[in-house]
């Protein structure tokens, strides 16, 4: 009985099917992506941008990528979007019931040891890459989490198929004694470079600051990107009476009722306890 | 359309430390250097990264092959270390740290790409250097190499290896090495880690690039 894990038995029918029968592969939604972190003197700005791509197609011009982990921990997300919002959704509950259990308040540290162990089990098969930042009693920490598992902590990390034009722009613009509007600034200028220079990025720019017990979340602060003059405003709306009525049958549920049996004695039993 | 190109697919690859460690015993106990480069295909990931891990209080290890595959087994060897010093309460010794490591890496050698420097400093024994390479063998050395930067320095380490170093020559002899290896090895890169382990305890230091020695080049 397999309990857990992969199962890799459809493996050989499938090869077959793209092979013989044509079959066209269905595409997971990645999120071809760019997403920042730096720490700064007081805490840690975190900058992601919002566009989520399935193959060449835009599947999500405004998607999170920042994702809560706890209240002062939060997770930048790049990869499959499904094994990001899932991997920090399950961590964030593994992390909220330790902090419980335990009576203190979550570590930044213990969420990137849970994400990383998660992580290594999966040999790499989930592609979830992650930049994970926050403040905890021990001061502002950033780390970057790959998907075979490997950590590395770093003062400013770049990750997602933007990330080396982001990192051009955090190598040049890094000081250690960055305040928080040039973090700010910083991070922002970072993710701009990869949506104006990475075909896997685009949309809006989202950040995130995070100082000792203080969050604030910037949802599309630049949306100078997604100013396209022929959109369709979302969600559709259909006016009423625009679909043709052509059969009419209405059903009485009620009669459809019948009482079986009444165990009323049952339930007076059962109070006096 | 080809919307990703080349490089990025370095950024997909398995992420290793495609390194220069060495590991060397000296008079008092042993010096450990490594140089600072995690790469993923041509992409330098962490350019500071810290190879030198410690185990134990006096015990190092310097991590080559996967990232991921060298952190979890350093985490998992650094636990049952700790777990065995406060059941026996004693340090434990080198060889111990080294066996370990050794079990680790044999037992599960289908799944791992780990080659492993083990050093430090014990009673017993005083500075010891244990090589696990890649197979899960172990061997005692007087001095020890790894990664993919080490091609390099048989030949130097060879002829200039000597027993019973003092602290500067032993520091040295392992800083030139890096230093040499960096210059030749596409793999290896950035600054020089070094670590000191004796009786005393640990004492870290780094070397920077400009500070690095420069061989026949102007």
């Amino acid at each position: 009985m397999q309990k857990g894990g992969f199962n890799f038995d459809l493996y050989q029918r499938n090869v077959e099917l793209i092979e013989k029968n044509n079959y066209k592969v269905p595409k997971t939604t990645k999120t071809g992506t760019t997403i920042v972190g730096v720490v700064f003197s007081d805490g840690v700005v975190l900058g992601a941008d919002t566009r989520a791509t399935s193959g060449p197609i835009v599947a999500d011009p405004n998607c999170e990528k920042i994702h809560k982990i706890s209240d002062y921990i939060w997770c930048a997300g790049a990869g499959t979007a499904a094994d990001t919002e899932n991997t920090t959704g399950m961590i964030s509950l593994q992390l909220e019931l330790l902090s419980l259990s335990t009576g203190r308040s979550p570590r930044v540290r213990t969420a990137l040891t849970l994400l990383k162990n998660f992580l290594f089990r999966y040999h790499g098969y989930i592609s979830a890459a992650l930049v994970l930042g926050g403040v905890d009693f021990t001061g502002p920490h950033l780390h970057m989490i790959h998907p075979h598992g490997s950590t590395s902590t770093l003062p400013y990390i770049s990750m997602g198929s933007g990330s080396l034009a982001a990192m051009a722009v955090l190598e040049t613009g890094y000081n250690s004694k960055m305040g928080e509007e040039d973090a700010k600034s910083l991070v922002h200028q970072a993710i701009l470079s990869g949506i104006l220079n990475d075909l896997g990025s685009g949309g809006n720019v989202d950040l995130c600051v995070i100082k000792h017990k203080s969050m604030e979340f910037f949802r599309n602060v630049d949306t100078t990107n997604s100013k396209r003059k022929f959109r369709k405003k979302l969600p559709y709306m259909f006016k009423s009476g625009s679909t043709k009525i052509l059969e009419k049958e209405i059903e009485e549920k009620m009669r459809k009722m019948e009482i079986v049996n009444e165990k009323e004695s049952q339930i007076e039993e059962l109070e006096e306890l | 359309m080809e919307l990703i190109e080349s490089p990025l697919q370095d950024l997909k690859k398995e992420v290793s430390t495609g390194t220069t460690i060495i590991a060397v015993q000296y008079q008092d106990g042993v010096i450990i250097g490594a140089d600072s480069r995690t790469s993923s295909g041509s992409y330098a990931v962490n350019r500071v990264t810290d190879k030198l891990t410690p185990v134990h209080d006096y015990i190092y290890c310097l991590r080559s092959g996967s990232a991921a595959d060298t952190q979890i087994i350093a985490s998992y060897v650094s636990y049952y270390l700790n777990m065995f010093s406060i059941e026996e309460g004693c340090l434990p010794t080198v060889k111990k740290a080294a066996h370990m490591f050794r079990e680790f890496c044999y037992q599960n050698k289908q799944y791992l790409l780990a080659s492993i420097i083990v050093a430090g400093w014990d009673e017993e024994n005083g500075g010891c250097v244990y090589n696990v390479p890649l197979g899960g063998s172990i061997i005692k050395q007087p001095f020890a190499i790894g990664g993919s930067g080490s091609s390099y320095l048989y030949g130097y380490c060879d002829i200039h290896f000597k027993e019973n170093m003092t602290e500067e020559e032993a520091i040295s002899f392992v800083s030139k090495g890096i230093t040499e290896a960096i210059a030749r090895d596409g793999s290896s890169g950035g600054i020089c880690r070094i670590a000191t382990i004796n009786k005393d305890g640990v004492k870290r230091r780094t070397i920077y690039g400009n500070e690095l020695q420069k061989f026949w080049e102007k």
